[in-house]
């Protein structure tokens, strides 16, 4: 394999691996500051209950995040010498305030809400709750205007072959930044949503009845019923979005070869490159058109727009993109589906059925199946580009041998193999463990009277690091 | 006297941040990972009270590495590119490192009794190989980026030195952070690691001018090597000092507990000062200068300006944490 399809795999192996985590740090970080709220006004243990077991969670997500984001950080220059060459000086101040703005803020305040419970006061804890996770949703918008950029590049001109910027407004709110922003904010508030409604289906089948679970599995199943439609609603203008700035990218979206009226929506099919045409194809006649153009007559853009007179090829590499775009919708509905029932079945019985809790399970990781195939569906998309119409993501990769990459890539893999096992095997062990602990909290946190230093002073019990 | 002209001014500026942001990454995360390398040799109560020393910070400090990456990459793209892709290796062995020890810090805390040993051990060798490897890239980068069999050696060697300069560090940090048998255990760790602190100093203030007639230049040169004489008179005053110091560690009612600390904060500023001296006003030694490699000026005065704001800020809440857990360290616990 070349430099360039190696380094492209390394570089999508390292942002899957690290999108997992702030995926769930983002909104997590928000539902703590709830759970913290909630018990500062009704004095209910349930809610810090619920609030000491997903820190943890939150904990171990937030390293995950942050060591592997570094590692991003590092291979712009291992691997993409030519992204910063080319369009430093727009990728630069982005990702600088980035750091200024959101990783100090967060790593700092981050040991102030792990370990500083004993250590400020209630008013305080809140407070560096609140300032991480306002400082994760800081760092998601600067990378999404980054991302969105690269996606829709506006405010800036070439000179020599670089990027100079013109018009920082115009680079800050950039086609793409608004909708890709709530899509992905979003993603990860579903992505908690199904996470936190999983773990607690599982601690409830092993006979957990405690109320903070019944609290976490309800506002699991609440926030994910409340926030798909949004998220169906959103990911629509999104997609009318991209159709207006990359129309190539829907066009392989949809698998649609031909521009024309009264296109058909795809449900199945095996798009054939070589071919020029999909195979198997079951589809709802005039359905793309429908959707993407609100009329049977719409036109629809084609791939084949998007061939050269020498036949280059200038769309994305369709069947990824198609299968991925699928995978993500199909997943979307799941959720629909999933959290509206659970959420009725609570609301009239008050307790979920045996097999919906055997179905919330596996949909604890629903929403990182979800982000990934979204993220794969815009990513691939905007090949060959990797900043669409600036620069070719072939011209931007390294000169490092290709045994080079491959040495190391095989190495990533692995650590990243072994750390997502690790991963999953902790918070499902973490969940068993609370399942058989009445408490979460420790004890004297629900009276604000009792004052709570004495339990420090014992040390009882635990490990460092609770 | 010429007019002051931000387009001239702003590189030296970012440079001399990445500067600083370097040192206070070389010393904060330096306890840290030293800490980490210093692990094996103590017990499993001790292994504990050793990260809760570090527990609430490490992940700021680690930040500042991320900054002055960050600001490598925003001010001097091209010297990102040539350094990184040069040191292609070496910085793949840097994240895994990070990596390792980073995730090892939660795991070893969250899981059954009998999976924390491979995590402290994993702890260990995250922290080992990221010291290793920074070493290495040192050692790489100040003899201009030569990677022949000679210069592989001597960055070999400043590995080593610099793992040693970790761990020594970590040992001080201990010495303010600990009392009774574990702080006995630092003041001996600190005192075996001083050596090769020493040596990798020496090493690299010989190997630097050898390889650069323009650095020897730089230090022999009058007035230069007047002026520049208080930085290793310093450097070994100090040495002299904090030896002499450590062998009386630790004092009655703990007095002078933080002056290990100080002593070694100060003699990596001492160094760093000669090294930025020695290669000024080169980013990639011999090859690309300060201002060749910088970015558009309008680019770098933006983000000047969030820097000005933000950074003092940053100061500011961090040493606000370091208070909220300053004194002994006692057992990390979420509650």
């Amino acid at each position: 394999m070349d430099v360039l399809l190696l380094s492209r795999i390394q570089f999508a192996a390292n942002i899957s691996f690290h999108i997992l985590f702030p995926t769930i740090t983002i909104a997590l970080g928000w539902l703590l500051l709830w759970f913290r709220l909630r018990f500062n006004r009704t004095g209910d243990q349930a809610y810090m209950d619920a609030y000491f077991f997903w820190v943890k969670v939150f904990a171990l997500s937030f390293a995950m995040g942050v060591v592997s984001g570094i590692t991003m950080s590092f291979q712009f220059g291992t691997n993409w010498p030519g992204f910063m060459e080319s369009v430093g000086n727009i990728a630069g101040p982005l990702l600088a305030y980035e750091v200024l703005t959101a990783f100090f803020l967060e790593a700092v305040f981050l040991g102030i809400m792990l370990f500083g419970f004993r250590r400020v006061s209630g008013r305080v804890h809140t407070l560096a709750t609140f300032l991480v996770a306002f400082g994760t949703t800081m760092s998601a918008f600067w990378i999404l205007v980054l991302n969105s950029w690269m996606h829709t590049p506006q405010g800036f001109e070439m000179r020599d072959g670089v990027a100079h910027a013109t018009d920082w407004l115009a680079i800050l709110f950039n086609p793409s930044m608004p909708y890709r922003l709530v899509h992905v904010l979003l993603a990860s508030g579903l992505t908690v949503a199904f996470l936190v409604a999983g773990l607690s289906a599982l601690r409830w089948l092993v006979g957990d009845r405690g109320r903070a679970n019944r609290l976490t599995l309800r506002t699991g199943l609440t926030l994910g019923a409340i926030l798909i439609p949004l998220q169906i609603l959103a990911g629509d203008m999104h997609g009318l979005n991209t159709l207006e700035h990359q129309p190539q990218k829907v066009a392989a979206m949809e698998g649609n070869w031909e521009t024309g009226p009264r296109v058909p929506l795809v449900l199945f099919a095996i798009p054939d490159e070589e071919a020029r045409e999909n195979r198997f194809e079951i589809a709802i006649p005039g359905g793309a058109s429908l959707i993407l153009k609100h009329s049977l007559d719409g036109v629809v853009p084609g791939l084949n727009d998007f061939v050269a007179e020498d036949g280059t090829i200038l769309h994305p590499p369709v069947a990824p993109v198609f299968f991925a775009f699928r995978i993500m919708v199909g997943v979307g509905f799941a959720m629909l589906l999933l959290s509206w029932l659970g959420s009725w079945m609570i609301w009239r019985r008050g307790e979920i059925s045996r097999p919906m809790a055997y179905a919330l399970v596996p949909m604890a990781l629903s929403g990182w199946v979800a982000t990934l195939a979204g993220w794969y569906t815009t990513e691939i998309g905007r090949q060959p580009w990797l900043v669409s119409g600036v620069l070719k993501t072939a011209d931007a990769v390294t000169t490092v041998p290709a045994a080079s990459v491959g040495i190391t890539l095989a190495a990533y893999l692995l650590v990243y193999a072994g750390l997502i096992a690790a991963y999953l095997s902790v918070i499902v062990a973490l969940a068993l463990k609370a399942a058989r602990t009445p408490h979460e909290a420790p004890p004297g946190v629900n009276d604000p009277g009792i004052d709570p230093s004495p339990v420090m002073a014992m040390g009882q019990g635990g490990n460092a690091r609770g | 006297m010429a007019e002051f002209s931000w387009s001239e001014w702003l590189p030296y500026i970012f440079a001399a941040l990445m500067g600083v942001s370097i040192l206070v990454y070389v010393i904060l995360d330096g306890f840290d990972l030293g800490i980490g390398i210093l692990s094996p040799l103590a017990d499993d109560a001790q292994k504990d009270r050793m990260v809760s020393a570090i527990g609430p910070f490490w992940d700021a400090n680690e930040t500042w590495l991320v900054l002055a990456v960050g600001l490598l990459l925003v001010a001097f793209p091209v010297a990102h590119g040539v350094i990184l892709t040069t040191l292609y290796f070496p910085v793949a062995v840097l994240m895994i490192g990070l990596i390792l020890r980073g995730v090892a810090f939660e795991f070893r805390a969250k899981v059954s009794l009998a999976a924390k040993p491979s995590w402290n051990w994993m702890f260990f060798i995250g922290s080992l190989l990221s010291a290793l490897s920074q070493g290495y890239m040192l050692g790489i980068y100040v003899l201009g980026l030569d990677t022949s069999w000679p210069a592989v050696g001597f960055a070999l060697l400043v590995a080593a030195c610099l793992a040693a300069a970790y761990a020594a560090i970590g040992a001080a940090w201990l010495i303010h952070k600990t009392e009774g048998a574990l702080q006995k255990k630092a003041v001996a760790w600190l005192r075996s690691a001083l050596g090769l602190v020493a040596l990798g100093m020496a090493a690299i203030s010989l190997a630097t001018p050898l390889a650069s007639s323009r650095i020897l230049d730089r230090w022999l040169g009058f007035p230069e090597s007047l002026l520049l004489a208080p930085l290793p008179i310093l450097t070994v005053l100090l040495f002299a000092w904090l030896w002499r110091l450590s062998s009386r560690l630790p004092l009655q009612e703990d007095r002078l507990n933080w002056a290990p600390f100080a002593a070694l904060a100060g003699i990596y500023a001492l160094g760093f000062a000669g090294l930025a001296w020695s290669f000024y006003p080169y980013v990639v030694p011999g090859r690309i200068t300060i201002v060749e490699a910088a970015s558009a000026t309008e680019s770098l005065a933006i983000i000047l300006v969030g820097t000005l704001f933000v950074l003092p800020v940053i100061t500011g809440y961090s040493i606000w944490a370091y208070r909220i857990f300053g004194g002994k360290a006692v057992d990390l616990r979420y509650d």
